[in-house]
Parts: C-alpha cells; sequence; structure tokens
C-alpha cells in the first residue's frame, strides 16, 4: 500500500479553499445581518404620520376616561373629577373671564389709526377661525399662533405689539375663542416637510423631560391626567387647548396658550423660553393636532 | 499625648486657610459658572435652580462673603451641567417616552 504524502501544493491549495469558505462564510453572514436589519419594522414613532399619531393619542384618552364625552375633554380637570366639576359649574354662574371679553369687543371694533380693524386682518372678518390656530404658514415656513396673527395685524398697521402673555391679548383672544364655540379643532398639517419638521419638534418638546424636576408636558398630561399632584387635579392633555384662552384662579387674571405654557416650564423648574418663540409655537401646533376634532370651548377657566 | 495634641492643633490651624476662599477663587468660580450656564441657555436646556444659585452667588460676592460665594457658583455650574447633560440625553431618549 502507498501512502500518497500530500505535496506543498496540495496544501495551499487547501488553505485557499479555506480562505474562500471563509470568505463565502462571512458574506453570507453580512448579507444575512442586512436582510435582518431591513426586515425589522420601522418602530411608528420613529416615523412622521400624525394622523396615526392622532388617532393613537386620543384612543388613549377616550379608553382611560371611557365616560368622559369627547367634547368635555375641552374642560380639562373639570370633565374627569366630579367635584371640581360642581364646584366649576358654580363658578360658571358669573364666568371670571366676562371682563375680558367685554374689553376684547371694545378693543376689536375699535379701528387702528390707519382705519382698519382687526377683521381686515383675518378670514371671514375673524369670526369662528380660531379652530384652525396655530397654522403653519407656507410663506415663513413656520408656525403661526392667534397671537401671533393678533400681533402680526397690529404691526402691519402701524401698532405696537401686544404682550403675548395676558391683558389685551387674551382677551382679544377670548373673542375670538367665543365665535368659534363648538366649532372642531382642524388643524391642518400641508404636505411641506418644514411643517411635518415644526410638528415633529412640537412633539419631541412635548415628550423630552426638562427642568431640575426632569420632567416633560407627557408627565403630568398623560398617564398621570385625572389624579392629583399635590392639591391639583391634572388636566388631559387631549383637548388641553381648546378652552384657551383662561381665567386661572392661580394667576387671577387672564392668560394666553402661552402664559400657560410659560408657567408649565416653569413649574417643572426649566427656565421658560422665548414668548410665541418657535419651540411654544411647534409645541401648540402638536398638541392642537393631536385634539383635532375636539370643540372649541373657550375662553375658560381653570384653577 | 500631648504631642498627638500639638500635632492634630498644628495641622489644623494649617488646614484653615485652604477652607476659606479667597475672592478670587469665588470670582473664578462665578465666571465658570455663568459660562456653563449661558450654555445651557443657547442649548435651551436651563434650569430656574440655576438661575437662583447665580443669583445667590452674585449677592454673596457683593456682600464679600466668598465663601458662600464660591460655594453658590460651585453648585450653579453643577446644575447648568447637569441641564446640558439632561437635554444631550433627551434628543434621543424622547421617543421611549412615545405612548402611542
Amino acid at each position: 500500500m502507498v501512502i500518497e504524502m500530500p505535496t506543498q501544493s496540495d496544501g495551499e491549495n487547501r488553505m485557499i479553499k479555506a480562505n474562500k469558505r471563509t470568505r463565502f462564510s462571512v458574506a453570507v453572514s453580512v448579507v444575512c445581518a442586512l436582510m435582518l436589519l431591513a426586515s425589522v419594522p420601522v418602530k411608528a414613532a420613529d416615523a412622521t404620520n400624525p394622523e396615526a399619531d392622532r388617532k393613537a393619542f386620543q384612543a388613549f384618552f377616550f379608553a382611560k376616561f371611557p365616560k368622559v364625552a369627547k367634547d368635555d375633554f375641552a374642560n380639562g380637570p373639570y370633565a374627569v373629577n366630579e367635584g371640581m366639576r360642581k364646584q366649576w359649574k358654580e363658578i360658571m354662574e358669573f364666568p371670571p373671564y366676562d371682563p375680558a371679553l367685554d374689553e376684547g369687543h371694545t378693543e376689536w371694533d375699535k379701528p387702528f389709526a390707519n382705519g382698519k380693524t382687526y377683521a381686515d386682518c383675518f378670514d371671514n372678518k375673524g369670526e369662528g377661525i380660531r379652530q384652525t390656530y396655530p397654522r403653519f404658514i407656507a410663506a415663513t415656513g413656520q408656525v403661526e399662533t392667534l397671537e401671533g396673527a393678533i400681533n402680526r395685524c397690529r404691526v402691519e398697521n402701524g401698532e405696537k405689539p401686544l404682550n403675548w402673555m395676558t391683558g389685551m391679548m387674551a382677551s382679544l383672544t377670548a373673542v375670538m375663542a367665543e365665535s368659534s364655540r363648538g366649532k372642531p379643532f382642524d388643524i391642518t398639517i400641508p404636505d411641506d416637510p418644514r411643517a411635518l419638521a415644526a410638528y415633529e419638534r412640537g412633539k419631541e418638546f412635548f415628550y423630552a423631560r426638562k427642568g431640575q424636576l426632569g420632567m416633560s408636558c407627557a408627565s403630568c398630561h398623560v398617564s398621570p391626567a385625572g389624579e392629583r399632584m399635590r392639591g391639583d387635579i391634572l388636566a388631559p392633555a387631549l383637548g388641553i387647548l381648546a378652552a384657551m384662552p383662561i381665567y386661572r384662579s392661580d394667576w387671577g387674571s387672564m392668560g394666553t396658550t402661552i402664559r400657560r405654557i410659560s408657567s408649565c416650564s416653569a413649574q417643572t423648574r426649566s427656565l421658560p423660553l422665548e414668548d410665541n418663540g418657535e419651540d411654544y409655537r411647534d409645541l401648540e401646533y402638536f398638541l392642537s393636532y393631536m385634539s383635532n376634532g375636539i370643540a372649541i370651548a373657550g375662553p375658560g377657566t381653570r384653577p | 499625648m500631648m504631642r498627638a495634641f500639638f500635632f492634630a492643633a498644628g495641622f489644623a490651624m494649617l488646614s484653615l486657610p485652604a477652607l476659606a476662599a479667597t475672592q478670587a477663587e469665588a470670582e473664578a468660580a462665578l465666571a465658570a459658572a455663568q459660562t456653563t450656564e449661558a450654555q445651557a441657555v443657547a442649548a435651551k436646556a436651563a434650569w430656574t435652580s440655576t438661575e437662583a444659585d447665580l443669583a445667590a452667588a452674585r449677592k454673596a460676592l457683593a456682600a464679600e462673603n466668598w465663601d458662600a460665594a464660591k460655594a453658590a457658583a460651585d453648585e450653579a455650574r453643577s446644575q447648568a451641567q447637569l441641564s446640558i447633560d439632561q437635554a444631550n440625553e433627551q434628543k434621543t431618549s424622547w421617543r421611549t417616552a412615545i405612548f402611542h
């Protein structure tokens, strides 16, 4: 029996074959890994889909508060706490925002120095349009709030802008809200990447933790909604802007949406950002879109 | 025994000047805190507690209480850095809070 000893060239051949097998295995592994990655579904939260967000957002609150009627979410803590609701009904016998409405109506009808009025700046003379604010303005590529539209109207007519938070601004937005009572929020997000980006920034602001207390808007107004935080009942995020502007007993005066967001920031020990700046405007855009379909109930009252 | 006592007393006396802040140290601590807080404000991440600590540091500095000024300024710097860290961490982790 002759045993054929491997030659040097046979050894080299085996090494080459082994190398080829290794390379083939690596290639197959890489292809498999890539296929696996491609097959992982994109998390819904990672993709911008405002309408899917809105449906899921509203479904959460309808499931959490099955006894609360859809439009009642505009009434915040009064919709989810029976004791507070009783107090609120008594308060509403003489609504504390009435003086602001009177002041607002007078101002609304008063012509600017150039003879024009607020009504000249808005669609339908400003009647029944509050539910469409905030709006994405294609010309500027930015979100415009109702307060922003009022101040733009003033500046374009040679008047000084109003304080964003309270006073006459709150009175004017109260007048516009009153004319939209019962009309459902109807916020549109046009097919414009800038509008979607604004929506996404607003969503991030809502969910991102801020301040020394490490709280986000959602920390109070989503899962713990309806529960107590010290003496307060936390309002559900759904419909939370539908009653704006509000007379807040804690303030003893009227306040706009901007004032409420700013004071919320301060309550988490986060330094409030620019009044009516992009951050707050985008947050309002997101939050209002989430409430599409909830009827406007402003002006409102809050504890 | 007496030797140990004198050794301890001497050591304590030597360490006293190290515990008291100088005006320069307090001013440097405040400057550092203000710089960090400016970065936090620019990142839209600032905390009201930092502002309170900065105000306390400025007040103590004006009153020539260097120890209190330095302590408040150091705290402000720490708070400002924490707020920046929070903002950086939340840039991605906010998505984990989404419930829908």
